[in-house]
């Protein structure tokens, strides 16, 4: 027996690879006739040495458990591929640098003038309470006044094929490294698939990273020193980090390997003595970078970073007080954010999303809470949030107090019918719902990854991906048509 | 190179060296016990004084059975000593250095802590234990050998050389005192003519045999041996040798001269020791005098170049300076 696709069958839902009656999209072909071609054991073997690796080569990621305390995971790593046609993908890629572009230009203008403000486009009342507002940053000028330089959208595919923009993560995104690993374990688990496809690599990666990274530096160097900070080994993205200096070849270092010293400048502890730093790539949020500026009991951070930061004599990315326009309540705006800075119309779409500090929205959200998903404006992780059509009517009255409570920090849209990929499931093939993560980054330059982390949520039915959840990952294919 | 990649660096290179020598250990421990005649074996205890832990055992284990010893020594990830505990912390700091060290390496040294863990049931079983054990031999030693043709001469390699030399000098020391633990054997005059058989086996644990019989053109004789393990300038797991690697290492860091002062001291030590007048009880002495040495050693080092040592150092000057 192998994979038969008569049998095959998302439902309502937008397929990736396989259109109804078990049909294979025009790109998908040839893996769907590998697919049937092939035998189950010869798929379970596969899937083995994909397995394997993942453990030899220990790409993990580390889960809390209240019995056991951080344990060091595998990654659950489906090896059936998304694919997505390039000359889709080339739109897509247009809508994101948009997007970041009219962000970054709304970033620094909030910690300016804040003209946007002035001119009524974005409210006064949603700043003022923002939890990823830094007062600290007001007037600061980071190098090409750009203040999110690594960013991380998550896009989501509609029943009716639309890719909406989910949401934007701009503070210290994560997942690239498993875009990368993700890729290197398909080579060997599929080698003979490369050849039949041309598949775009995504392995610079890195090296657009480090160029970005090094564009920052305060300091006229052919070799500035950068480096990236993980609050260490215990961070479930530790993997990542160390993944990230590997390959950028640059000091991975904690809290305690920095200083900074009367000049206003960044050391780091070496062998022989001190030495200067130029760039931080930095993992660690905000609020725990300095003791000095933010919270005095964080251990992770860096007495004095924000200073050396404000002085130019350190360049941090992302830059501190930018997850200030990744709040699901900005999201809502980015549509009129994006005509605001740049004049033009946005390529992307936001998922429709209803603001419930407005009344009107918020009347037709607590009408409709048993079509709506409601989130919490500041919440990463699928946490804190309902999903109205599984809710249960206790939990629709909690969190219809909830947004009468505090109506700015909650949203609400219509839930989504996310596409579907084929999945390796205990019994053949099923298909699971997926999301993409793909990495924006920008420096002098802006570059978007070839595709990004499809993230797939394991369990039947969920549409939750996340890996704390029971979300695993797939590779990501951009794929000329013609194959 | 950061302070604090050097320090997990080097307890990398001790870990590994320290799960490899604990399996020569049990290894050597194991064939004493079925060359000597059954009547007179004094079992599996000597090795948990050998350890230095015997306080930490007794609380947990209440008889030097095999099965407990073994339990204690390969697979208790709790016991301080055992290789489960040693190979899990060689991976936890590689695994916090994993973008330095080349990938490969992590990728084995990850698969051996795996190995060891899923294989447990075969190391405990009599029969399985020495394949088990000469697995984990087999594959430091890869380890020992992807390192040395893959990674840049630079300091990261100066910290896992001084790890690895300085375990492994103090481990030899305590495979040797696995023999002299025993002081009742050399006054039976029923045991003499096991004595050569059984420095045979220490020699044969340490992978020191041939090289041995090359290098001393000379029988098993206890004199002997003692001289080639403790000073011989050519084999690589004499304790002479390890801390001659030290001294060398050493001079290629910055501000060498407090731990360069150590390694002379236990340099001294081991050259001026007259081996071959000593008995069984000084020759433990002096095992006991040779690890209080590579213990300064060690000391030394985490002063000058560790990031522990480093800020200890930093608020003693503040306090000095306000």
């Amino acid at each position: 027996m192998s994979v038969s696709w008569n049998e095959y069958d998302p439902g309502k839902f937008f397929d990736e690879l396989i259109k109804p009656k078990g049909k294979p999209r025009k790109y998908a072909k040839n893996l769907a006739k590998y697919l049937a071609d092939h035998s189950d054991e010869e798929l379970e073997t596969r899937k083995a040495v994909a397995e394997l690796s993942i453990k030899e080569m220990g790409i993990t990621f580390t889960v809390y458990t209240e019995e056991e305390g951080s344990i060091d995971r595998s990654w659950p790593f489906d090896i059936l591929p998304r694919m997505i046609p390039k000359s889709e993908w080339l739109q897509i890629e247009l809508g994101l640098k948009q997007r970041v572009k009219a962000l970054n230009l709304f970033i620094n203008d909030i910690y300016h003038d804040q003209k946007i403000i002035k001119d009524k486009v974005f409210p006064a009342e949603l700043l003022a309470n923002s939890v990823n507002f830094r007062k600290e940053c007001m007037g600061v000028s980071p190098p090409l006044n750009i203040w999110a330089h690594i960013c991380g959208s998550d896009l989501v595919r509609d029943s009716d094929g639309t890719m909406y923009v989910l949401e934007d993560n701009l503070r210290v995104p994560s997942g690239v490294s498993y875009m990368l690993e993700n890729r290197s374990v398909m080579k060997r688990v599929f080698p003979e698939l490369f050849e039949s496809y041309n598949i775009q690599p995504v392995d610079d990666y890195c090296s657009q990273l480090f160029d970005m990274l090094a564009s920052l530096s305060p300091r006229p160097a052919d070799y500035p020193e950068v480096v990236v900070l993980t609050p260490g080994i215990f961070n479930s993205a530790y993997f990542e980090h160390s993944y990230l200096a590997q390959q950028m070849g640059c000091e991975l270092v904690e809290g305690r390997d920095l200083l900074v010293q009367d000049d206003d400048c960044v050391y780091m502890r070496t062998v022989e003595g001190l030495q200067r730093v130029d760039v931080i790539y930095r993992r660690i949020d905000d609020l725990f970078l300095d003791p000095e500026a933010f919270n005095p009991d964080s251990m992770l951070g860096v007495p004095g970073l924000l200073r050396a930061w404000k002085k130019g004599n350190v360049a941090l990315a992302n830059a501190p007080g930018a997850g200030v326009a990744d709040d699901k309540v900005v999201y809502a705006f980015v549509p009129e954010i994006i005509k605001y800075y740049l004049g033009e119309e946005v390529l992307l779409p936001n998922v429709p999303t209803y603001r419930c500090m407005f009344q009107d929205e918020q009347d037709y959200v607590l009408q409709h809470l048993d079509e709506l998903v409601v989130k919490p404006a500041n919440e990463s992780g699928g946490y804190g949030m309902m999903i109205g059509p599984m809710a249960s009517k206790k939990e629709r009255e909690k969190f219809a107090q909830l947004i009468k409570k505090d109506p700015r920090n909650y949203i609400a849209q219509p839930t989504l019918g996310l596409s579907t990929v084929p999945t390796f499931v205990e019994h053949g093939v099923e298909p699971r719902h997926v999301d993409l993560r793909p990495f924006i980054l920008s420096g002098d330059t802006t570059s978007v990854t070839m595709g990004g982390l499809t993230r797939v949520a394991l369990r039947k039915g969920s549409l939750v991906v996340n890996s704390s959840q029971g979300g695993g990952s797939k590779d990501t294919w951009i794929v000329e048509e013609e194959a | 190179m950061l302070a604090r990649v050097a320090e997990t660096l080097y307890w990398m290179a001790r870990y590994m060296e320290r799960a490899e020598n604990m399996a020569r250990l049990i290894n050597v421990n194991a064939n004493l016990i079925l060359d000597i005649p059954k009547k007179t074996v004094l079992g599996w205890e000597p090795l948990i004084d050998i350890t230095g832990t015997r306080t930490n055992y007794e609380e947990k284990y209440n008889s030097f059975e095999e099965r407990q010893v073994m339990k204690y020594l390969i697979s208790d990830v709790d016991s301080p000593v055992s290789i489960a505990n040693s190979l899990k912390w060689a991976r936890e700091n590689a695994r916090t250095v994993r973008d330095v060290i080349p990938r490969e390496a992590w990728e084995q040294i990850n698969a051996l802590n795996h190995y060891a863990k899923d294989q447990l049931n075969v190391a405990m079983s009599k029969r399985g234990r020495f394949s088990y054990l000469n697995e984990v031999i087999l594959r430091s030693q890869t380890i020992v050998g992807l390192l040395s043709g893959t990674v840049n001469r630079d300091q990261g390699y100066v910290f896992i050389r001084l790890g690895r030399n300085l375990e492994r000098a103090d481990m030899t020391s305590r495979i040797i005192d696995v023999r002299s633990a025993n002081l009742l054997m050399e006054e039976s005059m029923e045991l003499r003519p096991f004595e050569n058989i059984q420095w045979m086996s220490v020699l044969k644990s340490l992978t020191a045999y041939q090289m041995y019989r090359q290098a001393m053109q000379a029988r098993i004789r206890r004199a002997d041996v003692v001289k080639f393990l403790f000073q011989s300038q050519r084999f690589p797991r004499s304790i002479l040798f390890c801390v001659q690697q030290m001294e060398r290492c050493v001079q290629e860091l910055p501000d060498f001269e407090n731990s360069l002062r150590r390694i002379h001291q236990a340099k001294r030590l081991i050259q001026g020791a007259e081996l071959h007048a000593y008995d069984q009880s000084m020759l433990h002495d002096f095992i006991d005098h040779i690890q209080i040495e590579l213990n300064n050693i060690h000391e030394a080092l985490n002063d000058q170049y560790f990031l522990s040592g480093r800020i200890y150092g930093q608020e003693q000057e503040q306090k000095q300076a306000s």
